[in-house]
């Protein structure tokens, strides 16, 4: 692997399961950072193939929490960083649950930072996809107008401030940036591959900007709960 | 361990903040959940500390949630964030400064990656060149903006209008502070206090008057997680997060929590309704919640801004039994109030935790 972060993140792990005892990810899922750090240093190709198809790399949520704790300066949470680009890069991330909610990842955040400038935004936060961000959040929504004016925000107007408009041009750059950096070719990757599975899973994917369609559905809200615990 | 002990730890983890010209860039979710908190943050160095701080129009995002949904490549992340510095360099500036705690993580792994392998550095130098032309330097400083209150914490303290001190009984109130996992987890030594002893929130604390408290769940992350909260299928690892911590503070009766993380902020809030409305429990007295509070907000209050300009309005856990507390004179008739006083109609109310209404006051 010649990601950098895999260099950084395992160097001579002693298997003391320190990392494992502070993951808050190891307190809901069957899941070791500790394991993750010894299949690696298998080197086993087999092995790492399973795991780039499994459930297990989408379960951290890279809090790193593991790289404080580490008595060697380890960071399992970086190796599931190098080992989810991996899944990506190879279109190993369809074949399991937790791994094809990358397509609802890619739409909501992805397609955010080419929109508006930023991964998350105001009008990107709607009440019935988060119903947590309560009542409260929909009286802020539905008077927008005069809430923001009164705490001095800048939804959609030029200039400095907060949710201003991100001018045309800057858009371009960050698009720009994407292409040449491999950021578009993610994209595609995660759209293409997600249309194949949907396909094999005979749903009705809708269209690109079609958040509503089946299997965006499916991804974003299905959990199964018999798998997914300890 | 003894104060003393603490003490020595976090000299081993000091760190230099630039003293003035800072240039500031915003964050995702502090902008669009807490924007008055940002507003507040320029007041305040701008205003009282007759600071010189600079925002581009032009900046973005650093990609930093899309990096960790992994949505975004490294190599994408590292150039959207020179392209960041890119600005900072034409406009003249030299100490940046992010108002988010996950952008802080992204810009120290960064500038440590650059550090470690240099060729990543180049990489990033001759994709930003051929994406838009531009050029990059690194800061001579990188200081999140709670760094920034911390350092003046004691002129802050000063100028102060009212403290961290229950107005009724003179005693000092309780305070949980909660710190973003991506301050110092990673880079322990980029952060104030390092990361079992973080003073950053702490300070602010001793200065203005309250006391912190102690907790067994201190350091626990708040749960967000990126996509364990992004996906709904996934939120359950986001709220028992919390809740572990909630469970963990509830006996020491803290009257509020201090965050420095946007995130932390808004789940350390919301999922208290959700526990509230769910399974009936509350967390903060008389069936209230704990209010949850950004730095910024705390700066502000103890310095006499008004707490609806401040935008503290938009927490779904009510303030009100705080500023109460406090003693702070505020118009509670303006809660929920355009700006030219005119009424927006109120909010539902949460059913199973108690939320001040106009006829309470």
């Amino acid at each position: 692997m010649s990601d950098v972060r895999y260099t950084e993140g395992i160097k001579s792990c002693i298997n003391c399961g320190t990392c494992t005892a502070i993951c808050p990810a190891a307190e809901v899922y069957k899941y070791e950072p500790r394991s993750i750090a010894n299949l690696v240093q298998t080197r086993d190709e087999t092995i790492i193939e399973d795991l780039l198809k499994s459930d297990t790399i989408w379960y951290c949520g890279e809090c790193m929490s593991c790289k404080t704790r580490c008595q060697r300066n380890n960071a399992p949470g970086l190796i599931i960083q190098a080992l989810r680009t991996l899944s990506i890069e190879k279109g190993y991330f369809i074949h399991s649950e937790k791994g094809r909610q990358q397509l609802a990842l890619k739409r909501m955040i992805g397609d955010s930072i080419l929109e508006t400038g930023y991964c998350v935004h105001f009008d990107n936060t709607p009440h019935d996809m988060f119903p947590e961000s309560g009542p409260i959040w929909q009286w802020v929504q539905n008077n927008r107008q005069s809430i923001l004016e009164k705490i001095g925000q800048n939804l959609y107007k030029n200039g400095d401030g907060p949710n201003r408009k991100i001018s045309k041009g800057n858009l371009e750059e960050l698009r720009k940036i994407f292409e040449v950096t491999g950021g578009i070719d993610w994209f595609k990757k995660i759209e293409e591959q997600s249309t194949k599975k949907a396909n094999d899973m005979v749903m009705n994917r809708g269209n690109q900007s079609d958040i509503d369609s089946q299997y965006f559905k499916d991804i974003y809200t299905h959990n199964d709960q018999e798998k997914h615990n300890r | 361990m003894k104060q003393e002990g603490k003490k020595h730890i976090w000299s081993n983890y000091q760190k230099e903040i630039a003293e003035d010209r800072y240039f500031y860039v915003r964050s995702c979710i502090r902008q669009t959940f807490f924007p008055g908190s940002e507003n507040t943050f320029l007041k305040i160095l701008r205003e009282v500390l007759g600071k010189d701080v600079h925002e581009s129009p032009n900046h973005t995002t650093c990609t930093g949630i899309g990096y960790h949904c992994e949505v975004v490549p490294f190599a994408t992340t590292q150039t959207v964030v020179a392209r960041n510095f890119a600005l900072m360099r034409d406009a003249g500036y030299q100490n940046y400064t992010p108002s988010c705690v996950t952008s802080f993580g992204i810009y120290t792994e960064i500038l440590d990656t650059w550090q470690h392998f240099p060729a990543e550095k180049e990489k990033t130098r001759a994709f930003l060149k051929q994406a838009t032309g531009r050029e990059f330097e690194e800061p001579n400083s990188l200081a999140h903006t709670s760094d920034i209150i911390y350092k003046f914490r004691n002129e802050i303290a000063q100028k102060a209008k009212y403290q961290l001190i229950n107005s009724e009984t003179g005693e000092p109130l309780k305070i949980v502070e909660h710190i973003g996992c991506h301050y110092a987890k990673m880079f322990p030594e980029k952060s104030v206090g390092g990361a079992e002893y973080p003073n950053v929130l702490a300070g602010m604390i001793d200065a203005w008057g309250g006391n912190v408290i102690d907790y067994p769940e201190r350091r626990h992350c708040c749960g967000f997680g990126f996509r364990q909260y992004l996906i709904q299928a996934n939120r359950g690892y986001s709220m028992s997060a919390s809740k572990k911590k909630f469970e963990s503070m509830e006996a020491y009766q803290p009257d509020f929590i201090i965050t420095n993380c946007p995130g932390c902020n808004y789940f350390l809030d919301r999922w208290q309704y959700v526990l509230a409305e769910t399974e009936q429990k509350t967390y903060g007295s008389n069936g209230y919640g704990i209010p949850v509070l950004t730095y910024e907000e705390v700066a502000g209050l103890v310095l006499g801004f008004d707490p609806w300009e401040m935008g503290m309005q938009m927490h779904q856990i009510d303030v009100e039994p705080l500023l109460k507390k406090m003693g702070i004179k505020y118009n509670a008739s303006e809660k929920f109030k355009g700006p030219q006083g005119q009424e927006l109609g109120l909010p539902e109310f949460p059913e199973h935790v108690k939320f001040t209404t106009q006829s309470d006051n």
